[in-house]
């Protein structure tokens, strides 16, 4: 039970699922109740719920409540997105990857980060000129509205409820980790906490949540990884020089090791880190907050500029965690230098925490930690919720004709099933081994959402049959291939061998999808998808010069 | 009705102008991105011990993080140089071809 336990708390992160074969990863039980933590903890919720209930009074409107009415500047909603991509997971998971791995961690951290400048390039712009609300707008703007959203709604609901069960059975065992609290009583606090946020603040209360509890994050890694540099007089060579001494690697500790030693995983977990990221429905969604398309442009530059900060800061930590935290007796169990470290592998941050400010900064970064889970999960139900309301229910169900007020009761009621289905979930899977439902959910989200959503911005020819082939051959490809693999197929349904031999599914199921989607399009000669392929030239104009874009809200 | 603004804003020379040197921008910082990240992604695969030695002799600094550390600046570099560019010249050229359709209503 202890190793699933371990494993479900890997799951908060990628980085864990490739570590998890090699990982020393100890045993963990309820901590002693952390009262540091707690009370940092009800700070930062007693401040969201004062934005929440100033955000309640501002959200009348759809657009307020999808996208904050579209007024979030660029530096905001850089700084949201950033606390919308940088998970517990990154602060706990890269931390300890570093610290056992080395080097391969430093990959990992750009494999997440080269994502952003292509992004940029290719789609921020387009994305805020064509979308309104969620990204269906942009893949369903001159195809059947009714079908294209259904298949978008539905692939990025697979996105969201993978995420979300993955991030509620993470937190359920982190907060029990951190905070010394009950299984159950973290996720309902997390399930209750994230709908309260979105069903009375909407966008403007998840944005904030997300702005402060970035800031939070990098105020807390800045200074941890400060208080542990001063100890090496800020000399990298220093650290480096003690780290090699007494890490069992020795010098290979800054060679690239084990974990991308297949190049067929390693291209293949390239390409799905880098299009799983652009294919998210809760990241995309931020791209419709702002203004118009310059203030998208510089919400991708401050956000990148934020997460490839951050990820400096990691390596480091993970770095100087090596000697600090991995030559004190105090951190192993039993007092045993080199042995399990008490709580697990992925406490390496929240240890150098302890060891360079007491208990008072590991109170602060226990209570980040919450803070970001609570942030991330608000972001994934209003993406979800929104795909309900606003794609199936006013778009499809009652084909534009419901009025605002009625979709945002519908969307507030999405929220709270999405909420509720979270909790179960949650307690549901506690036991289970989850760890490939993050590969999952960036597997759909590279193979399903992306390769629709760029072809209906780039391409001419593709037609609304292209589209729901491509959508459905990806979502269907992508969940095959992970359940085939071995994270599923043997480590969960127990059978012998894997059918598909590799973890990551970007590299098979994206050529799938776009092939599906090129195929249906090109042997499409019907009336219909004629005045689609005709369509795209007004599409194209308003992409390029963001004229007839939805404009921000006069308030 | 917008159809018509666009129609006129697609035959404006100045939009062609647009629509070409922003494509060839951002193609090109694209290209250079992928082409360095998946090179690296290849050397990790093919040729991971490269990556291990130092950067001079007794130095503990060895080419991967400096190569990484390059990485991290030179994309996010990338990134501000796109941005300060479309958001003046781009933007400025794309209110222009705006500006122009609006004007032949009148």
């Amino acid at each position: 039970m202890m190793r699933k336990i371990i494993s479900a708390i890997g799951l908060l992160s990628l980085s864990t699922l490739a570590i998890a074969a090699g990982d020393s990863l100890g045993p963990t039980e309820q901590q002693a109740t952390n009262w540091h933590a707690i009370v940092m903890f009800c700070i930062f919720v007693a401040m969201t719920m004062g934005i929440t209930y100033w955000a309640a009074s501002r959200t009348k409107s759809t657009s307020d409540f999808y996208t904050a009415g579209g007024g979030i500047t660029g530096f905001q909603n850089g700084l949201a997105i950033a606390g919308d991509y940088m998970s517990a997971a990154t602060l706990l998971g890269l931390t300890a990857m570093v610290y056992t791995q080395g080097y391969d961690g430093y990959i990992y951290m750009l494999c997440f980060f080269a994502g952003w400048p292509i992004i940029l390039f290719l789609m921020a712009e387009r994305l805020r000129n064509l979308g309104k609300f969620t990204f269906s707008d942009i893949t369903a703007y001159r195809l059947d509205q009714g079908k294209v959203r259904t298949m978008a709604a539905i692939s990025s609901l697979v996105v969201v409820c993978f995420y979300l069960i993955a991030q509620m059975v993470g937190a359920g065992q982190l907060i029990k980790l951190l905070f010394g609290l009950e299984y159950n009583v973290a996720i309902f606090a997390v399930g209750i906490l994230m709908m309260v946020y979105v069903t009375f603040g909407g966008m403007v209360a998840t944005t904030w949540v997300q702005i402060i509890k970035a800031c939070m994050l990098l105020a807390g890694g800045t200074l941890v990884m400060f208080l542990a540099m001063s100890q090496f007089n800020f000399s990298f060579t220093k650290v480096l020089d003690s780290a090699m001494s007494v890490h069992k690697l020795g010098e290979k500790l800054m060679h690239p090791g084990s974990l991308l030693a297949d190049p067929v995983t390693a291209i293949s977990l390239g390409l799905g880190l880098m299009f799983g990221t652009a294919g998210l429905p809760h990241i995309l969604m931020r791209f419709f907050t702002v203004t118009d398309a310059k203030e998208a442009r510089k919400s991708v530059l401050y956000a990148s500029g934020f997460v490839s900060y951050f990820f400096n800061v990691i390596f480091l930590m993970g770095l100087t965690g090596i000697i600090i935290v991995g030559q004190n007796p105090e951190f192993f169990e039993g007092g045993v230098v080199g042995g399990k470290l008490i709580g697990g592998g992925n406490m390496v941050a929240m240890h150098l925490a302890k060891a360079v400010g007491g208990d008072m900064l590991l109170g602060f970064l226990a209570a980040v930690a919450f803070a970001t889970i609570l942030a991330v999960v608000s972001g994934l139900a209003l993406a979800g919720a929104s795909a309900i309301s606003h794609d199936i229910y006013a778009r499809v169900i009652m084909k534009g004709t419901a009025s605002e007020a009625t979709e945002i009761r519908v969307s507030k009621i999405a929220t709270i099933c999405l909420g509720v289905v979270a909790i179960i979930l949650g307690i549901a899977f506690e036991k289970q081994n989850i760890a490939f439902m993050v590969g999952l959910a960036f597997g759909v989200a590279a193979a399903a959402n992306f390769p629709v959503l760029i072809l209906s911005m780039y391409w001419k020819g593709l037609t609304t049959r292209g589209a729901l082939m491509g959508g459905y051959g990806g979502l269907v490809s992508a969940v095959l291939f992970v359940l085939f693999s071995k994270s599923v197929w043997v480590d969960v349904l127990g059978n012998s061998a894997a059918l598909f031999p590799y973890t990551q599914p970007a590299l098979f199921a994206m050529p799938i999808a776009f092939l599906l989607a090129y195929i249906g399009s090109t042997t499409d000669t019907s009336a219909r998808a004629k005045t689609e392929i005709e369509a795209f030239g007004d599409q194209y104009v308003r992409a390029q010069t963001g004229y007839g874009a939805a404009s921000a809200s006069n308030h | 009705m917008s159809s018509v603004m666009y129609e006129r804003m697609r035959v404006n020379p100045k939009f062609q102008e647009l629509v070409a040197k922003r494509g060839r921008f951002a193609w090109t910082l694209a290209f250079i991105v992928l082409t360095m990240f998946y090179g690296f992604v290849m050397v990790v695969a093919f040729a991971p011990a490269s990556l291990g030695q130092p950067i001079a002799e007794g130095s503990r600094w060895t080419v991967g993080v400096v190569v990484e550390l390059f990485m991290f600046i030179f994309f996010w570099v990338l990134t501000a140089v796109y941005v300060r560019r479309a958001n003046t010249e781009f933007d400025a050229l794309s209110q222009e071809v705006v500006k122009a359709a609006w004007k032949e209503n009148k």
